[in-house]
Formats: structure tokens, C-alpha cells, sequence
């Protein structure tokens, strides 16, 4: 196991490094000047300056030489000032990093809970009524775009009913990572992304459960008395699950990406926020640290779940 | 031996079928798809839907008399009203008619989402094949950019870009698709690998048919009805995409509307206007749904194996 998670971790660098080169070259090629961006709106600036400022940020060197420049500062945790707070971009986003966790992984325990069961009722009611209405599901809650499901929730069950929260993390003048108050205001954004999750789970969990029912060992498992519900969950569960592990990347691609605009909707302090206030703040610094960050955070994400995968499925290590 | 690699592709008939096995893969499709009354439904809601974004110039001169700029801040807040066709949905906050601007979102919308997946479609096709079929350190490659760009989220990726560039609708389409293709090319490359191997490749190759003809002639053919439905899905993801870039600001700018930041001005007037809030949103909807429908059914028709493996690349 320590062999595979050594080289898994391996194979995560030249992701890493491409990553980190594209950020870079998309900076670098763009026609508005970082130096520019920095002086907006600062007027008494003489040329020599402006000069200087370029110097002392080395956009006079080589392409090739800044780029080695600036992995050597991000190597030093190291992403630079942002020019809206004149603070290092790294301690904002790890200020906010928190509270978008915390959104992704309770989106991922709801679809888990939901899809799991759902995939099983798709699977065993294969041709009935309800295999044919969680398929609707899917696919709609493919199509729907999820802002807008967000703006419909804010809308209806937040403006209208007062049933919850218009938006942030909690009550004015209540601060606490995990109690009733802030549930209630966790509870919109979660339902929302999860969507997607519930969308993607079931319909991958049905091939699975209808390839391990034709199996012999569930036939066997049948055919001395156990009970159904023994059969679902010792014999048919467990092996159908093991594929279901991998497409836990896209689901957790598709909450990365939703977190962005998800937490603009509901107004929820958390990183996907603070890269888009940044961006409309053109905020450059704090904009490449939240698209580095966020990244960084899915190449991770990648990594356990092939660990997990790898766990749950011995024969993986040997590949 | 075209018609012969074509032939691989066809799926294996049933008994039913059996009968009308001399059928080529396309007319044998069109055979299954006539008796699919919900992808023929679907196809019917995009066509219209196309038609009426393309007529949208001559609809909104001749019939609803506004165009998609025009204000008339005396009926600002009209809630939707059969009075005159122009207040159907209601105006927004400067007395702009709602349905005229959702005609010119959706071709907006349907111009970015086929442009920017016949680009992804061009790459995909591209990259998947060549890597595919050639392997080695051009494999190696594309492996690495699909996994790099996999590993950025999507979003904060386009943000980046909408921080640094300005774009207009045609170059905005083509980077969606260049950013887009990495389920296609995913799936091609693994076809191309599969049959790279086969018998009737083997033998064109001991003909001495070059790379390029072998490509061409002998294995996209057989990928090239799946690619297609899967381009046709990413239509409907790119639609969505562009709506939820262009809903935060980086994507089509104002006063050039498009469904996404029509909501952005929906979202600012929430308590005032509610009404403004649904049409944009459901006309994503309805188109996407639609789209992946026609997508789904198109794969169903091709390829009667593959039903209920939904999403294509969703299980090998």
C-alpha cells in the first residue's frame, strides 16, 4: 500500500507542475499588464516608478526565468499580496478555506446518503415506476443549472416563505462552526450542490447492482434463504460499490466548480467567494492563489479517492 | 472498405431485427430513433428552438415591434400581461421587454453551445485519434494536458481568463470548446486503442496503407456516430457553462443578453421582480434537457447496447 500511495503521489506532480504552467502562462499572456493592474487608479505615478515596480517584481527577466521565480515562492507558501487588503493571498484563503470545506464535504455525506439508496431502489425496481422516476431525476438534475436552482431556493423558501436564511454562515452576532444555527444556513447551499451529486450517484450505482445481481454468489446467497435485505447489503452492496468509488472525481469536480458560483448565491464566505470578489476587484494575486488553491485542493481530492479505491479493491495496487 | 469498417460498428441485431440486417448503421438508426417518441419530441423542441433564435430579428421587429435594447422606463416592473406580445414575461428595471431578450439569449446560447462543441468535437477527435493510434510520448502528452486541465475547476478556471481577457461571443464559444474536449478525446482514444488492433486494420496496415488512411478511412469511422452524440451532449453542457460564467459576470457581457447574465439582472431585482427569475432559467433547462434527451436517444438508435449507460464516457 505504501508503494502505491508513493507513487500515486508521484504521478500527481507533472498534473501539479501543469497546472501551476498554465496559471502562469494564461498571466503572462494576457494583454492587460500586471504592473497596470497593480497602479489602477493611482494616477501620480511617474514612469521611472513604474519602472522600478516592474524590476522589483522581475516582469523584466525571461519568460522562462520568472516562471522558476515564482515556483520558488509558491514553494515558500508564498502567493503575494493582494492589493485590495494588503494581506498575503494565502492567509485569506485559508481564512475562508474552512467554511467552503465544510459546504463540500456535507454535500458529499447527502449524496451518499441519498444517491446510495436510490441507486440500489433504481436497481432492484428495474422497469417499475420507480426506476423510471429516479432516471427523470438524473437526467433534469443534469440539465438544471444549478445557480439558478440556488436563486429559485433564495427566492421561494428564504424571500418569500422566511423558512430560511437569505444568505452567510450565521445569525448576526452568532459565530460557530457546527450548531443548529449554523445548519440552518448550511442546509440551501447544500441541498443545491448536492443535486448534482444525487443526479450522478444513482444512475452509475444501478449498472453496477444489476451487473453483481446476475453474479453467481448472489444466486447462491438466494437460494439458501437469506433474507433480501441481507443479500442487498452484505452480498450485492459491497462488491457494487467498489466501481462507484471512482466516479466519486467527477462529483467531486462538479462541487469544486459549483462552489464558485454557489457561494456567490448564497452569499457564503468561503473561497469560492473570495476568488470572485477578487476577480471583479481584478485583485489579480488573490484571483491565481484561489485557482491554484482550489486545484491543488482537487488534485488531493483525486489522490484519496484512488487511495480509497486502491483500499476497497486490492487488485488496483497491481496495475 | 469503408462500408466494411462501418459494418463492425453496427450493432448486433436482435431477433426482431434480424430481418432488416442488410440496413447500413445510419438508415438502421433512423429505423429504431422513428419509434422513440420521446427523442423525437426532443428534437422537435430543439429544432423550434433554433428556429425561433434564428428568426429572432424578424419575430421581434414584426411582431412583438421592440427591439432587445430598447427601454421605456414609463412601464419598468410589468409583471408578465397579455396586453401586447412584447409584456408577455413582464420588463425589467428599464422597461425592456423580457421575451424579446430571451430570443436573442437563446441565440446567444445555441450559437455558443454548437460552436464551442464543434470545436471541442474537432479536438477531441484530433487529439483522442492521433494519441490513440500513434501512443508513445504523443500519448504520454495528451494524457497529461486532459488530467491538467481536469484538475483545474472548470470555473475558477474561466474566471481567471474573464479577469485577463475580454471576449466576444465566437472566441468566447472556441476557448469553451478548447477547454471542452477532454471527455470526447478521452473516449476516442480508447476506441482507437480497441480497434487499432483489430483484423481489418491489421491487414489495410500489411497493405500498406499509411497512417493518415488508416485514421480516416478505417477507425474513425467506426468511433464517429458515438462522437457525434457525445458532442451533441456537450452542447447542453455548454449551455449551461456559458450561462453560469456569464450569470457571475465574466462571460457575455451586457447589453448583448444571453441567459445567463439576464438572471444576473433577475438576481438584483429579487424582491422587486421575482416574475424575472424563471424564464431564463427554465429556457436553459428545457433546451439542456432536451439536448442530452436527443443526445440519449441518438446513442440508443446507434448503438441498442449501450442503453441505459447514460452520459456515454460515464462507463466503459
Amino acid at each position: 500500500m505504501g508503494r502505491f500511495i508513493a507513487r500515486r503521489l508521484v504521478q500527481a506532480i507533472p498534473t501539479l507542475f501543469g497546472v501551476l504552467l498554465l496559471t502562469f502562462l494564461l498571466s503572462r499572456l494576457s494583454p492587460s499588464d500586471p504592473v497596470q493592474l497593480m497602479l489602477a487608479g493611482q494616477f501620480d505615478v511617474t514612469p521611472e516608478e513604474r519602472e522600478s515596480l516592474r524590476h522589483s517584481l522581475g516582469l523584466d527577466q525571461p519568460l522562462p526565468l520568472q516562471f522558476l521565480a515564482w515556483l520558488w515562492q509558491l514553494a515558500h507558501l508564498n502567493f503575494g499580496n493582494s492589493i485590495y487588503y494588503h494581506r498575503p493571498a494565502l492567509d485569506l484563503i485559508l481564512e475562508r478555506l474552512p467554511n467552503s470545506l465544510q459546504i463540500s464535504i456535507a454535500a458529499l455525506i447527502v449524496t451518499v446518503a441519498v444517491g446510495i439508496p436510490l441507486g440500489v431502489i433504481a436497481a432492484m425496481r428495474r422497469g417499475h415506476i420507480e426506476d423510471h422516476a429516479i432516471r427523470v431525476f438524473s437526467v433534469a438534475g443534469h440539465a438544471i443549472p444549478q445557480f439558478w436552482l440556488g436563486l429559485i431556493f433564495v427566492l421561494t423558501l428564504a424571500v418569500q416563505l422566511r423558512w430560511f436564511p437569505i444568505g452567510s454562515m450565521n445569525t448576526v452576532g452568532v459565530d460557530c462552526l457546527l450548531c443548529w444555527d449554523r445548519l440552518w444556513h448550511l442546509l440551501g447551499p447544500v441541498l443545491v450542490i448536492s443535486i448534482a451529486g444525487i443526479a450522478n450517484l444513482p444512475r452509475i450505482l444501478r449498472t453496477e447492482v444489476l451487473e453483481v445481481i446476475a453474479q453467481d454468489y448472489v444466486r447462491t446467497a438466494r437460494s439458501k434463504g437469506l433474507k433480501e435485505r441481507m443479500i442487498v447489503a452484505r452480498h450485492i452492496l459491497r462488491n457494487a460499490l467498489i466501481p462507484v468509488v471512482t466516479s466519486f472525481g467527477t462529483i467531486l469536480l462538479v462541487f469544486f466548480s459549483g462552489s464558485l458560483i454557489i457561494e456567490r448565491v448564497f452569499n457564503w464566505p468561503g473561497l469560492g467567494r473570495l476568488t470572485f470578489e477578487a476577480a471583479v476587484g481584478k485583485d489579480f494575486p488573490v484571483v491565481q492563489a484561489g485557482v491554484v488553491i482550489s486545484s491543488v485542493l482537487l488534485i488531493l481530492s483525486y489522490l484519496v479517492r484512488d487511495i480509497a479505491y486502491a483500499w476497497v479493491d486490492p487488485r488496483i495496487k497491481v496495475r | 472498405m469503408a462500408t466494411q469498417a462501418t459494418a463492425t460498428a453496427t450493432p448486433r441485431m436482435q431477433p426482431a431485427d434480424a430481418e432488416r440486417s442488410a440496413a447500413g448503421l445510419w438508415s438502421d438508426a433512423l429505423w429504431r430513433l422513428r419509434r422513440d417518441p420521446t427523442t423525437l419530441a426532443a428534437i422537435a423542441v430543439v429544432v423550434t428552438m433554433v428556429a425561433v433564435a434564428l428568426a429572432a430579428d424578424i419575430l421581434a421587429a414584426n411582431f412583438f415591434h421592440r427591439s432587445f435594447t430598447q427601454q421605456d422606463i414609463l412601464s419598468s416592473y410589468e409583471k408578465p400581461n397579455g396586453t401586447e406580445p412584447w409584456m408577455w414575461l413582464g420588463t425589467d428595471e428599464l422597461g425592456r421587454s423580457q421575451i424579446v431578450r430571451l430570443l436573442y439569449g437563446a441565440r446567444v446560447s445555441l450559437f455558443i453551445g454548437t460552436f464551442g462543441a464543434l470545436t471541442a468535437f474537432v479536438i477531441g477527435l484530433a487529439m483522442g485519434l492521433t494519441a490513440g493510434f500513434f501512443g508513445g510520448h504523443w500519448d504520454d502528452l495528451v494524457v497529461w494536458l486532459v488530467t491538467t486541465l481536469n484538475s483545474i475547476p472548470l470555473l475558477y478556471l474561466l474566471l481567471i481568463i474573464g479577469v485577463l481577457f475580454r471576449l466576444e461571443p465566437l472566441p468566447f464559444a472556441i476557448l469553451l470548446g478548447g477547454l471542452g474536449w477532454l471527455g470526447i478525446a478521452n473516449y476516442a482514444r480508447g476506441q482507437t486503442i480497441a480497434l487499432r488492433e483489430r483484423e481489418y486494420v491489421v491487414a489495410a496496415r500489411t497493405v500498406g496503407s499509411t497512417a493518415v488512411r488508416l485514421m480516416v478511412r478505417h477507425i474513425a469511422p467506426n468511433i464517429l456516430p458515438l462522437m457525434i452524440v457525445l458532442a451533441m451532449i456537450e452542447v447542453g453542457q455548454l449551455i449551461l457553462i456559458e450561462s453560469a460564467i456569464s450569470f457571475i459576470g465574466f462571460g457575455i457581457q451586457p447589453p448583448t443578453p444571453s441567459w445567463g447574465n439576464m438572471l444576473t439582472n433577475a438576481a438584483q431585482y429579487l424582491g422587486k421582480a421575482p416574475y424575472l427569475i424563471y424564464p431564463p432559467g427554465i429556457a436553459v433547462l428545457v433546451t439542456v434537457l432536451c439536448l442530452y434527451l436527443v443526445g440519449d436517444g441518438l446513442r440508443d438508435a446507434l448503438d441498442p447496447r449501450l442503453r441505459g449507460a447514460v452520459g456515454g464516457g460515464a462507463r466503459k
